[in-house]
């Protein structure tokens, strides 16, 4: 096989379903580092899905197509090992974790990710780093991990764990949604810094996160497949007229 | 370590045991006689033998409790039993004068690092005895009692006349009843009016023989305006056969005073542990137990607490964690006997492989106890499928002017919540571990630091290799 240098998410003629509905209908993508590329489409059209089983989620089932990940298959890695492997998923739905502190969460999670992974003194420093970035406050670290949490805090956490994991995939679902205009600049900030050496997925709904990280493509989504990919141009276009104009032609 | 021993101790870390080395062993079985004997061989004054004479005929005619786990309880073989078991013959105040065997198993266990470190005092027991004691000077100097409970009745005998049985009298149940008849080492802890003691003080239960039964009777007493924190730890080896620990835990909370109770007892899966744990608040005064439950075959314990005084307040916190084989029946009992009482229960427990855990609780507010507050939170975790948890509560409620709140929760681990932390690259099992030391989190917050770090591994390592 060859694999074109720097290769990082490889997805190819994917289907998928949930539940035996298929969801995910011969979807082809491929991002290599340094890339931002957007994913835009209707509620229900399957972002998530596709974000959820690259990440390797057991509800979904791939019926056919492959994924590849540094040119290397998927399918017999477990969705920690996934992780381990360099690949981070920004939920668009965070999971609380009731009882578990955010510090004590990082420390762990930043451990059992990163190959060399800093310690003690080391590690606070980074984290405290990260946290400025963020306007994160340091009572974050002594509560519990999206316990209580306002829509905003949670994708800042989120973008938190991203600057810590280092990760080489990421795949951002709807990180902009519920952020005010402030806290958009900061995370958009964030994914900037992470995505100048990774390869990363922007999901999103709107214009406002693309003005801040400029895609290099855009991808229109409907129906579980990609119908239309361009330039930022195309996401411009598609808070102009919406998708209708797309599935005619789709 | 055989391969079948190391099959019956599993992932239990405690469930080493060393040679059986007695001084003093009585034979297999109970009798009126072997009661007497106990009696006699602690030299005690006649009224003791009377009450334990007394609380064995009760023993005998006492049925079981008609609830909680019956077949597990009526499969209790009374007569398999080492009632009494002398390892040294005496309590030492100093580690390097206990017998090697019983020193290293607590080095293992790593009571006397938390002595230096951070303890007011240590009494630690190996069977029926304890062998070793000692309490800081400064606590001695400031009139603070802290004494096995033999050597209590020994120097004290007026005071331990004056309150033994009267918070549990021996006829309060079966169990009770046995262990007033064979009573053998506990504590007996006094802090005289208006001292603080600030660092915790600490029993530690070791139970080494095979079948063996501790009886254990504990009394703390707390004078006007004092306060103390006693923290009491046990464990014992795994064997095929079943051993029994059956205390009384007597506590007295005078005008003011404030008492907290936690245990960690991480029990092999081989004990019976059927503990009774009861006590009285005056006026004003603070009674809280914090209650960790691991381990044991089935174990049934339900800390009450009798607020009799004005605005006195009533603390239960208990976790218990119910794997493979094993059946937690335990809860909360507060009694609200006088006007303003208050009291927060809360319950959690996690059910795994199978186990079981249960509820069970009383609130009760009398007729004339005016304007008290009470609220009880009970939460449960099952893990899997085969695993169960069952809720009891019972409310007396004597009047309509008291403010009362019970919250119950049943959940289970959500699919969101494993593959979020997945993601971020614990394994199924570190992830389970996470969640479930979260769950505990209220409870494991209660506890001093050195005990909360050494459950949560616990915890984590009973998450390990059962995931499939
Ligand atoms: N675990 C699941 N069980 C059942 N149905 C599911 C599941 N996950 C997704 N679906 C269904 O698959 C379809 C696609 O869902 P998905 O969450 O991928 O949409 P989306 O494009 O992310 O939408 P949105 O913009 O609203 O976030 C929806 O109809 C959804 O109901
Ligand atoms: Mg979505």
């Amino acid at each position: 096989m060859r694999i074109v240098a720097d290769e990082i998410l490889r997805v190819e003629n994917l289907h998928v379903s949930v539940e035996g509905t298929p969801i995910i209908k011969g979807l082809s993508l491929t991002i290599h580092r340094g890339e931002i590329h957007a994913i835009m489409g209707r509620n229900g059209a399957g972002k998530s899905t596709l974000a959820n089983v690259v990440m390797g989620h057991p509800a979904y089932e791939i019926t056919s197509g492959n994924i590849f990940f540094k040119g290397e298959p998927l399918e017999d890695l477990e969705v920690f090992q996934r992780a381990r492997a360099g690949m981070f998923l920004s939920f668009q739905y965070p999971a609380a974790i009731p009882g578990v502190q955010v510090g004590t969460f990082l420390k762990k999670s930043v451990a059992s990710v990163r190959d060399d992974p800093p310690k003690g003194r080391a590690f606070r420093k980074e984290l405290t780093a990260a946290m400025e970035k963020l306007s994160m406050d340091k009572s974050f670290l002594s509560r519990y991990v999206n316990d209580g949490f306002s829509g905003g805090e949670k994708k800042r956490l989120e973008i938190l764990q991203m600057l810590l994991l280092q990760p080489h995939l990421a795949l951002l679902d709807e990180t902009d949604s519920g952020l005010d205009i402030d806290a958009l600049r900061i995370v958009a900030q964030g994914i900037n810094e992470v995505a100048a050496d990774s390869a990363c997925l922007i999901i999103t709904h709107y214009q406002r996160l693309l003005d801040l990280v400029k895609p290099h493509y855009v991808h229109a989504m409907i129906d579980g497949t990609i119908v239309r990919t361009g330039g930022p141009e195309l996401a411009l276009e598609l808070e102009d007229r919406g998708y209708d104009w797309l599935e005619v032609t789709a | 370590m055989s391969d079948e021993t190391q099959e019956i101790i599993g992932d239990y870390k405690y469930g080493f045991h060393d040679p059986e080395n007695s001084t003093i062993r009585f034979d297999k079985g109970l009798s009126e006689q072997v009661v007497r004997d106990i009696s006699e061989l602690k030299n005690e004054p006649q009224w003791m033998t009377d009450i334990r004479v007394k609380a064995y005929r009760h023993f005998v005619e006492r049925v079981m409790p008609e609830w909680g786990n019956c077949s597990l309880l009526n499969m209790i073989d009374f007569e398999n039993v080492t009632y009494f078991l002398r390892s040294s013959n005496k309590t030492e105040k100093s580690w390097d004068d206990v017998p090697d065997d019983i020193k290293n198993t607590f080095n293992r266990l790593g009571i006397p690092e938390a002595e230096q470190k951070w303890l007011g005092g240590v009494t630690a027991q190996y069977e029926s005895e304890a062998v070793y004691h000692s309490i800081r000077e400064d606590l001695e100097e400031q009139g603070v009692i802290f004494l096995d409970m033999d050597t209590g009745l020994k120097q004290y005998p007026e005071i331990v006349k004056k309150y033994f049985g009267t918070v549990i009298p021996h006829s309060d149940n079966k169990f009770s009843a046995l262990n007033t008849a064979v009573w053998s080492g506990g504590s007996f802890l006094y802090i005289p009016k208006g001292v603080h003691v600030e660092m915790p003080v600490q029993a530690y239960f070791r139970i080494n023989a095979k079948n063996m039964g501790q009886f254990e009777r504990t009394l703390i007493i707390a004078d006007e305006g004092s306060s103390v924190h006693y923290v009491e730890g046990c464990t014992a080896p795994s064997y095929s056969t079943d051993s029994l620990h059956s205390a009384v835990v007597e506590l007295i909370a005078m005008d003011g005073a404030k008492i907290r109770y936690s245990t960690v007892q991480n029990w092999s899966s081989n004990v019976y542990n059927l503990v009774t744990k009861r006590a009285v608040a005056h006026r004003n005064a603070t009674v809280e137990w914090v209650d960790g439950n691991i381990g044991s075959k089935l174990t049934m314990k339900y800390p009450s607490v009798l607020l009799k005084g004005e605005g006195a307040h009533a603390e239960v916190i208990s976790v218990a964690y119910a794997g493979k084989g094993q059946h937690q029946d335990t809860g909360a009992k507060v009694h609200h006997l006088a006007s303003n009482t208050t009291s927060n229960i809360l319950s959690k427990s996690i059910s795994k492989d199978g186990g079981r855990s249960s509820y069970r609780g009383l609130l009760q507010v009398s007729p004339k106890s005016i304007g008290c507050r009470s609220k009880v939170v009970c939460d449960a975790l099952i893990l899997d499928e085969d695993s169960r948890s069952d809720t009891y509560p019972t409310m007396e409620i004597g009047n309509s002017t008291s403010d009362l709140e019970h919250e119950a929760s049943v959940s289970k681990v959500s699919s969101d919540q494993l593959f979020y932390l997945m993601s971020r690259g614990f394994s199924e099992e570190e992830a389970m571990g996470l969640i479930v030391n979260g769950f505990f989190e209220p409870f494991t917050r209660e506890l001093p630091m050195e005990y909360a770090v050494e459950l949560n591994k616990l915890l984590e390592l009973e998450m390990e290799g059962s995931i499939g």
